[in-house]
């Protein structure tokens, strides 16, 4: 007599696949159940008119506000406006230099965030690749036409002071967070004082020193660039942040690391560049990225000195004659650009701290 | 407004006395440093290549060509209400041309100089045309939608209470706010200076729904502004100005300009343009100075038509701002 073995059974229709997962995650009690009507709902009511807005009534062909005959959003006006957005008042000629430093610009994050790439590589592409984007961005050599910084705007003014604010205010902040640990008198009360006192005041008022208050000490027809002046208020001003930041890793390293450091013999910067710093700034990442992403965000501020970030752009466009009353399609599009850089930053910071966690902390 | 004010009577604390010799700077950077809205409709706004344009556009314009020959040497320094002022103090700007309200105050604490008038503009009121309503004078109980920290604010209370009426204030943040809450029916009236209120009407699905009523509750005096203390400056802004107010006044066009130096027989025109008298030399500029800026930029009415007339999507009617001849309120001392 054989035996066939049976086969197993599948599970009943109601513990599988799709209907198993609605059951359980969105049926399971009778709270649950409402929560789903309601949602469905919500859902119901938001998505289609915002949908027709953006995509179905939407009108994306055309050159003018004329044109734009259906009651969705008016595509058009981003479409013809995208050179302002993107670029500010660069002129036109020239805009492939602005590309071309944009893209080494982002060769240089490329690098420095690769795993393949080794320190020495990832030093000199971020010393030589924006110096290059500057100079390039500039002009006035080689028959390359001079552009003045107030001509910058748009989208570029954005990534140049959100990039310049990032790096320069990182190894600024590290000091500072160092000099507030030191043993030091000095440096610590310094250090002290100048983090209270910029983290005491909102960007905006800094901005509005550098810009307005600082010139009227200066002397007459010294005209000291205003994108520098607001560049010099950020990076200031973020150093602060990241230094906070920095001193939050470091408090959270043992004393036992800082004490076994110095029975090993290494020297205070070796200890804190081998032992403590790489563990310090570790912990320090989610926060770092945080602010950095503030950072970004806050750049907008810069309309107050009448710089074009790639919000004031908007702003500036929408108050176009022929294109009056289009800001929240302006809007919509500057928020899916915050939108998307900031995800971007978020996921390589979760990213980063994933590639670093070599701690067994459970 | 008044905090505004506030900072710039600090600010003009720590200005130093202005230099004399702006001119001479400017001929020697060859470029003219003009102060203008960081953007207002029809007054300055930045095209889709970014080249600036507007009425307030216009005057830096003129004034570069009557200085150095050329309107497009121009550098624009978008200011906003509150840093305007320093700027001009700090010297970051030359001359300053940001629909700038000439009022007592900023007159004669700011150190600086009112260079005349390039738009009358005062407050006004829009309602929805089906309401019916015909003056200001049938406001009582309404409610309104205002720009909260404006002078609108006060012109409005004082209005209301002089004639006895009430009104319920709705105050919001930026223009764009006012505007969309206007339109979505939150208020009955939107209220602002005029030339704003012809700018939010086209933002309205059909501007033919709404009208402007005709009373003017404030005087809002705009014009171009210079340091305090360079008299040779502040005479080549004013009579910048002026020249292309005469110029409408005479029938001297872009157009028609080197054709009416060569043959006319007015000799205002013939002083105007440089082709007898010294009206250049007077200020130190070429003597045919008026006549490029004319050329390049044109006259007055050509300007005002060009951005904010009636065929623009502003549809501003000349009013107040059409020559004196013909009703209206500008008026230039004779180029004699």
């Amino acid at each position: 007599m054989v035996y066939d073995l049976k086969s197993a059974k599948e599970p009943p229709l109601k513990e599988r696949g799709a209907i198993a997962w609605i059951r359980h995650n969105l049926l399971s009690t009778p709270l649950n159940i409402i929560l789903t009507l309601v949602s469905i709902w919500l859902l119901y009511i938001i998505l289609p008119p915002l949908f027709n807005w953006f995509v179905l009534d939407a009108n994306f062909a055309g050159t003018t506000k004329a044109e734009c005959t259906n009651d969705g959003a008016c595509w058009v006006f981003i479409n013809q406006k995208l050179k302002l957005f993107i670029y500010g008042f660069y002129p036109e000629s020239e805009l492939w230099r602005a590309n071309l430093a944009i893209l080494l610009s982002g060769l240089a994050i490329f690098l420095v965030a690769s795993e393949k790439t080794s320190v020495k590589i990832k030093a000199t592409a971020l010393l030589i690749l924006p110096t290059i984007s500057t100079i390039l961005l500039i002009g006035g050599f080689l028959g390359l036409e001079h552009v003045a910084t107030d001509r910058w705007g748009g989208l570029l003014l954005t990534l140049i002071i959100s990039f310049v604010g990032i790096i320069a205010s990182f190894p600024l902040g590290l000091l500072f967070a160092l000099g507030r640990q030191s043993k030091m008198p000095i440096v610590k009360t310094l250090s002290v004082f100048y983090i209270e006192l910029i983290r005491g005041v909102p960007l905006i008022t800094l901005l509005f020193m550098a810009s307005v208050v600082l010139p009227l000490f200066f002397p007459d027809g010294v005209d000291f660039n205003k994108l520098m002046r607001a560049l010099i208020a950020i990076t200031l001003f973020q150093a602060a942040y990241v230094a906070e930041n920095i001193r939050g890793g470091l408090q959270a390293i043992p004393k036992g690391q800082y004490e076994a450091s110095s029975a090993l013999g290494l020297t205070y910067w070796k200890q804190m560049r081998l032992v403590i710093l790489p563990q310090a700034i570790k912990v320090a990442i989610p926060n770092l990225v945080g602010s950095f992403i503030a950072l970004f965000m806050d750049t907008s501020l810069v309309m107050i000195i009448g710089l074009y970030d790639v919000l004031s752009t908007v702003t500036l466009a929408s108050s176009d004659r022929d294109w009056l009353g289009l800001g929240t399609e302006g809007f919509v599009f500057v928020a899916i650009i915050y939108w998307v850089f900031n995800f971007a930053m978020s996921r390589y910071s979760v990213k980063l701290e994933k590639k670093l966690d070599t701690n067994r902390r459970d | 407004m008044s905090s505004m004010i506030k900072i710039s009577i600090v600010a003009a604390l720590f200005a130093t006395v202005a230099t004399a010799g702006t001119l001479d700077d400017v001929k020697k950077a060859g470029v003219l440093k003009c102060g203008v809205s960081t953007g207002l409709p029809g007054f300055a706004e930045a095209d889709k290549k970014g080249n600036w344009k507007g009425l307030d556009v216009d005057y830096c314009k003129a004034m570069a060509a009557v200085v150095l020959g050329d309107s497009t040497k121009v550098k624009y320094v978008p200011l906003n209400a509150k840093e305007r002022f320093t700027a001009l103090q700090s010297g970051e700007i030359d001359v300053l041309a940001r629909n700038t309200t000439w009022t007592n105050t900023r007159d004669t604490t700011l150190g600086l100089n009112f260079a005349g008038v390039n738009y009358y503009d005062g407050q006004g009121f829009m309602v929805p045309k089906k309401l019916g309503v015909k003056s200001a004078k049938e406001l009582d109980g309404a409610t309104l939608c205002i720009q909260a920290g404006t002078t609108t604010e006060m012109n409005l209370a004082d209005y209301f209470k002089t004639n006895g009426m009430k009104y319920k204030a709705i105050t919001f943040d930026t223009n764009e706010q006012v505007d969309k809450a206007f339109f979505s029916g939150r208020c009955d009236i939107l209220t602002t200076d005029q030339s704003g209120l012809y700018a939010a009407r086209t933002k309205a699905s059909d501007p033919s729904n709404y009208v402007i009523l005709p009373e003017i509750i404030s005087k809002e005096p705009l014009g171009p502004v210079v340091r305090q203390g360079d008299d040779q400056w502040f005479n080549i802004a004013k009579w910048t100005l002026n020249a292309l107010i005469t110029a409408e006044e005479k029938g001297v066009t872009s157009k028609n300009v080197d054709e009416m130096a060569k043959s006319s027989k007015d000799p205002e025109i013939q002083r105007l343009l440089g082709a007898e008298g010294t009206m250049g030399k007077n200020v130190g500029v070429d003597a045919d100075a008026y006549k490029k800026a004319i050329k390049q930029v044109g006259n007055y009415g050509e300007i005002f038509e060009r951005n904010v007339g009636v065929n623009t999507p502003l549809k501003i009617k000349r009013g107040l701002n059409q020559i004196w001849s013909k009703g209206g309120m500008l008026y230039s001392p004779p180029f004699r």
